[in-house]
């Protein structure tokens, strides 16, 4: 074996790389969530379900609008020269999954704007009389619940795949540099946000509707995740030890008990039971999904940072 | 003089500070006198030419203020040392001007020695101090009685006034515990010493033989350079070290010798020469003195005796030996630098010499050239008082081939009071504490001692158990006595302030002219400052002190440097030849031809504790450079990595190594590595201070001079062996 | 165009670190942090092993993914020689440079921007060298135009055997270490 030393000391690279801590998996994690609501949310417009009173399209937007920007403002802590946030928005960088996304976010907000005014909260309609009018031009439009739906769903799916670009984009972290990194993103974003939605909705045909969808997006989220095992399992050796970090190395135990056990496949078998009215809805199986996407999150983020090519000239 | 009392000084400095301080704290917040500093007068890049002290090499270096702050040091283009590239520490050299823990302002002892308590006093009254109380020494034991340790050029002065003083009793650790047996082996042999910088021509080596020499560990700057340019020439590299040294991944040839026993390698290496008829025969027989008797004794030497002693298979002795052969004269067996290991050292280090005779190396290309120098006076000082009672370090020539003073005889007389008392001593830049084998006689000495001076940049241990510290300014802040270089190129270089000291700090000259003037012994003293004395030394040569500042350095012209070339071939031995078979050896006790003797095994479960040296520290005298300290801030111990998985030990683990005297160290970092044998641990010297007020280096890596309680002494020269201690693991709780 | 390069003979490094000290006082590099670093590997077996030493430092590649990745244009290729620099102004110390980087050779400056090796820049458009190179005692550091065929890394490397760092990356890296 090898004998490798370095004499490097620095702050969040060695011993081993640490660059992000908990805002970035949970800036990713919320990212996912608000793509997966907004893909829902846009496909209830498109549907026409927004003739339903109880339909979540109304309050998903708001909630969206809620979570993205607490997941912005994990991501603002998580920079080291805060004070020069705002020179994202000088420059757009083409290759840079970042500058896209920081773009994308300008666009999502607008979107979600759009969704809320198809009906907005009472309270807000009732204090501010542009928001009202506002409102009412858009629902005279001919199509534009349609449009806005479709809007929705397309920004959506750029927030959920930006995600996993982001990370999949940094070819130096083996674990990160799968091409389906940002499939595995978005469907767990999907699940989660379906999973979400499946706990609040208040119209029980949708929450039926959710949870159905829910097992169809978590089972996609199995394969992806095999996929992703066994591409870089087929791989060079910096991504079969790269993969080995969390099959069986020091991310062993969370990925397999978190994610895939208590995150996927429980839920899944009970969800599957549910619908099948086996058993009854409880909230306990949507919460686990939602923090196994969580944790998925972390996890990748983490196990990614420590994940890299080797380093080793002699004996090659 | 001043007689004040140590009562009525308390009072004084009590009433100049206002407060009594123990050190560990606010000491460090104290600014006294002027802060000088350039910047508030200074704008741009200005460069001060100057020499390096990071360590003895004395390298040409060029300081940069940028606007009046220190920036960075390199090296002077023209020095031939350093051919302008400074080693790490000295490109580091800034982080001892700027080094937080540094001593600021001249202390005096407030409690019992060794406690680190103190008071500040002005520089007056600390140098009334001494001079009282070494006046009182003098009347009650004569001036003998006071000793000097010292290390470096910067030491100058102040053996000046020592010696002023009527005191012969002057040392250095770089004698008795480092160079010293070499010296003594190559001057039995050769009749002249190998002299620093080493007179070795590497460059132009074709084989170069390094034995436990880790050129590239030690960063003797132009041996380094040289060492590299071997390298890319292709020059066969054989390295013998327990350890798989840095030079020896380089090497064609490495020999993990068992500890110890390197005499059994060198004599059977000189058997297969001998037996094959591969030495420089025309040379041997030209200069050599003794030959056939020492063929005779050295004639049971083979490699299958050498064999199991050393642990390398015979056909590596025979064919290492025939590949010196192969380029003689132009092979080199490095002397090495420090030479006290196991006991048989002088007696080790005449058997490099004989190899490099066999050889035909010395005087020759690619072995050891002759140094050479410019011609500069020496100041006509008064000659200094001779002593009735002579040096006290090395009573009846016990050590009959010691031509230099014994730091450990001195010791030892202090600690005796044989064969006279010994009552002050004075320490100049040297952590004694870390530099002499077994730290409790040298406290116990300590302990006897009326008067003890330490004259240092920072509080080291040593410093700890003065009653007077001196707080010297560090090298880019003062002068130093010119250099007058021997080396391949003769040339002059100069020391001087690139920077003002940040507190009350100051040069060795001016405090060892201000004692002797205390002491009244102005008259060695003529010159008003020390550029005075300077110019009057330059001037006298024939240089211009203006042109000497303005350069840093004045070549002289090229000499011959090989007997080829015409330098005489003189061996000032008693036969004037090559000493194969030594007749002053004989006559006085010991083997005319050096004779092998097994070294002790260690106890089971211990190992034989090594130690060298990283590249970026020097001694114990640079960890708390904060730019140094940025590279290694802490030493590893080095354990085979079959014995750490048996003791259940891994890289990166803390443990505690702990000797047969029950010594157990300071924690430090493991490192399991195939790179050392079995049988020996090895760490870096100079780590594991325990002096609170070096606060960037207290408590960080273990100290192998804690450790080394025991030691062997070399019966030629009283050298202390420090290789000879075991050490066993004590797992952290 | 030029294209700087550095060649480093691992042969003649000794691995004494006077690189990374140069580096420090040169550019300030605030304590705590490096731009470059000695690498030590080790093969085999006692007594029969290998030694590599490495002086290493950001590779300055060609491919560069630390510039690709950067959100606000802050890592830059130079306009001369194809030196990966950054921009501390532009810099948001949003870390992506740090994660894409193979060799690890960046880190965030205790001011909050992303720093590391610049080649000197200062120096080298003065027409000195790196000041890394320039202190090596064993003149093991090698700095010029890769694209002009007379210059001394050009020959060097047309002459000698040579690697480059986890090229398997794909980061085209500059840095050429001569074996």
């Amino acid at each position: 074996m090898n004998e490798l030393s370095h004499t490097r000391t620095n702050h969040l690279i060695d011993p081993s790389m640490h660059v992000w801590g908990w805002e970035i998996p949970v800036y990713l994690f919320l990212g996912g969530l608000v793509a997966g609501m907004m893909i829902i949310a846009g496909y209830f417009l498109f549907m026409g379900r927004h003739k339903e009173p109880k339909c979540s399209c109304f309050y998903l937007p708001i909630i969206s609008t809620i979570v993205l920007s607490i997941g912005m403002f994990a991501l603002f802590l998580d920079l080291e020269h805060k004070l020069y946030f705002w020179r994202l928005y000088t420059t757009f960088q083409l290759k840079s999954p970042m500058s896209w996304g920081a773009w994308i976010l300008v666009l999502v907000y607008p979107a979600l704007f759009a969704n809320i005014l198809i009906r907005p909260p009472e309270i807000i309609s009732n204090k501010f009389r542009l928001i009202a009018s506002l409102s009412e031009k858009i629902n005279r439009m001919k199509n534009s619940t349609r449009l806005i739906g479709i809007l929705n769903i397309s920004l959506g799916v750029l927030l959920g795949v930006y995600t996993g670009i982001l990370l999949s984009a940094l070819g130096a972290r083996p674990l990160w540099n799968t091409s389906i990194l940002w499939m595995l993103f978005l469907i767990s974003g999907l699940s989660a946000a379906a999973a979400f939605v499946h706990l609040i909705a208040k119209d029980v045909q949708e929450r039926e509707m959710l949870a159905k969808a829910d097992n169809t997006f978590l089972t996609v989220e199995l394969i992806v995740i095999i996929l992703l095992i066994v591409g870089a399992l087929s791989s060079t050796q910096a991504h079969i030890d790269a993969i080995n970090i969390i099959l069986t190395g020091p991310f062993a135990a969370s990925f397999w008990v978190f994610v895939v056990g208590l995150g996927i496949i429980i839920p899944l078998i009970f969800q599957v039971l549910a619908v099948q009215h086996k058993i009854i809805h409880t909230p306990v199986f949507p919460i686990m999904v939602i923090v196994g996407g969580l944790i998925l999150r972390f996890i990748i983020v983490y196990a990614g940072q420590y994940s890299h090519w080797s380093h080793t000239v002699l004996g090659k | 003089m001043n007689s004040i009392s140590r009562r009525k000084f308390l009072k004084i400095s009590a009433a100049t500070v206002g407060t009594v301080a123990a050190v560990t704290g606010p000491l460090n917040s104290f600014v006294n006198g002027a802060v000088k500093i350039n910047s508030e007068k200074e704008k741009g890049i200005r460069t001060v030419n100057t020499f390096c002290d990071m360590c003895f090499w004395k390298c040409g270096a060029v300081g940069y203020l940028r606007d009046g702050n220190l920036w960075k040091v390199e090296g002077n283009p023209l020095d031939p040392l350093s051919n302008g590239r400074l080693c790490p520490r000295g490109t580091g050299g800034v982080g001892a001007h700027t080094d937080p823990d540094r001593l600021k302002s001249p202390l005096l002892r407030k409690s019992v020695r060794g406690k680190e308590e103190w008071v500040q006093v002005t520089w007056d009254d600390a140098l009334d101090y001494i001079a009282e109380k070494m006046q009182k020494i003098k009347s009650q034991y004569g001036p003998e009685a006071i000793a000097l340790f010292s290390h470096g050029i910067g030491g100058t002065f102040f053996k000046h006034t020592i010696k002023a003083y009527g005191s012969p009793n002057i040392s250095a650790p770089s004698f008795a515990q480092c160079r010293g047996p070499r010296d003594v082996g190559f001057r039995l042999t050769f009749g002249e010493d190998v002299s620093s910088p080493e007179r070795t021509d590497i460059k132009n080596a074709k084989c170069l033989v390094l034995i436990g020499s880790h050129l590239g560990e030690n960063m003797h700057n132009t041996q380094v350079q040289e060492f590299a340019e071997a390298v890319e020439n292709d020059a066969t590299i054989i390295v013998v070290d327990p350890r798989f040294s840095v030079a020896a991944g380089k090497a064609k040839y490495f020999l993990p010798i068992k500890p110890g026993t390197d005499l059994a390698l060198l004599l059977a290496w000189m058997n297969v020469i001998v037996q094959e008829k591969l030495y420089d025969i025309d040379y041997v027989n030209n200069y050599g003195f003794g030959f056939e008797q020492f063929s005779a004794e050295i004639s049971s030497y083979t490699p299958e005796w050498a064999y199991p002693e050393t642990g390398i298979d015979p056909d590596v002795i025979t064919n290492t030996a025939r590949e010196m052969a192969r380029y003689k004269p132009a092979t080199l067996v490095h002397p090495g630098r420090h030479a006290t290991w196991y006991g048989d050292d002088a007696q080790r280090s005449r058997a490099i010499a004989l190899l490099n005779a066999l050889l035909g190396s010395w005087g020759r290309k690619g072995g050891f050239y002759t140094p050479v120098s410019m011609d500069v006076p020496q100041y006509p000082y008064p000659s200094y008082p001779t002593s009735e009672k002579g040096k006290v370090d090395n009573p009846d020539h016990k050590y009959p081939f010691a031509h230099e003073t014994i730091t450990t005889g001195i010791r030892e007389a202090t600690l005796t009071g044989k064969p006279y008392p010994v009552k002050g001593w004075f320490v100049y830049a040297t952590n004694l504490l870390h530099a002499l084998p077994n730290e409790n006689e040298t406290i116990e000495a300590i302990k006897k001692l009326d008067l003890m001076v330490v004259i240092d940049v920072i509080p080291s241990e040593i410093a700890g158990w003065a009653d007077v510290v001196l707080p010297e300014s560090v090298y880019l802040e003062r002068h130093d006595d010119l250099n007058v270089e021997w080396f391949r190129e003769p040339f002059i270089s100069i020391r001087q302030p690139v920077i003002d000291s940040p507190n009350d700090q100051k040069p060795n000259w001016w405090m060892a002219k201000k004692l002797a003037e205390k002491l009244g012994l102005g008259n060695y003293y003529p010159w008003k400052d020390i550029e005075e004395y300077f110019d009057y030394r330059l001037t006298a040569a024939g240089y211009s002190l203006k042109e000497l500042k303005q350069k840093g350095i004045i070549k002289g012209e090229r000499q011959p440097i090989y007997f080829d070339e015409g330098v005489p071939v003189e061996f000032p031995t008693p036969s004037g030849k090559i000493e194969f078979y030594s007749l002053q050896l004989a006559e006085a006790g010991f083997d005319p031809v050096p004779k092998y003797k097994k070294p002790a095994e260690p106890p089971p479960g211990y190992f034989r504790l090594l130690f060298g040296r990283t590249p970026v520290h020097s001694f114990s005298r640079s960890q708390s450079n904060r730019i140094l300290m940025d590279m290694v801030n802490e030493n590893e111990v080095w354990i085979n990595i079959d014995i750490a998985s048996r003791y259940g030990i891994k890289s990166g683990d803390y443990i505690k190594l702990k000797n047969t005297d029950g010594i157990v160290s300071n924690r430090i970092k493991v490192k399991a590595t195939e790179r050392i044998r079995t049988d020996c641990v090895y760490m870096v010297h100079g780590f594991g201070h325990n002096s609170k007020m070096l606060k960037g280096a207290y408590m960080k890596g273990a100290s192998d001079a804690q450790l080394i309680t025991k030691y062997e002494i070399d019966p030629l020269m009283g050298g202390t062996a420090m290789n000879v201690n075991f050490v066993t693991f004590e797992m952290e709780a | 165009m030029a294209r700087l390069v550095m060649v480093i003979d691992t042969r003649k490094c000794v691995g004494c670190m006077d690189c990374v000290v140069a580096c420090k006082t040169e550019n300030n590099v605030p304590e705590g942090f490096n731009r470059d670093w000695i690498t030590t590997e080790v093969l085999g077996k006692s007594p029969n092993l290998q030694m590599e030493i490495r002086s290493e430092r950001c590779n300055h590649c060609d491919n560069p993914p630390c510039v690709y990745c950067c959100p606000t244009g802050a890592s830059h290729i130079h306009d001369y020689g194809g030196v990966i620099l950054v921009e501390h102004e532009l810099c948001i110390g949003c870390k992506a440079c740090l994660a894409s980087c193979p060799y690890d050779a960046r880190f965030i400056h205790p001011d909050g921007y992303a720093d590391k090796c610049t080649f000197c820049i200062h120096r080298v458009e003065k027409g000195m060298n790196p000041a890394c190179v320039d202190v090596c005692p064993t003149h093991c550091m090698y700095f010029g135009d890769i694209d002009d065929p007379e210059s001394r890394v050009s020959k060097l490397i047309s002459t000698r055997k040579y690697h480059t760092n986890i090229p398997e990356a794909g980061t085209k890296p500059q840095i050429y270490y001569l074996t």
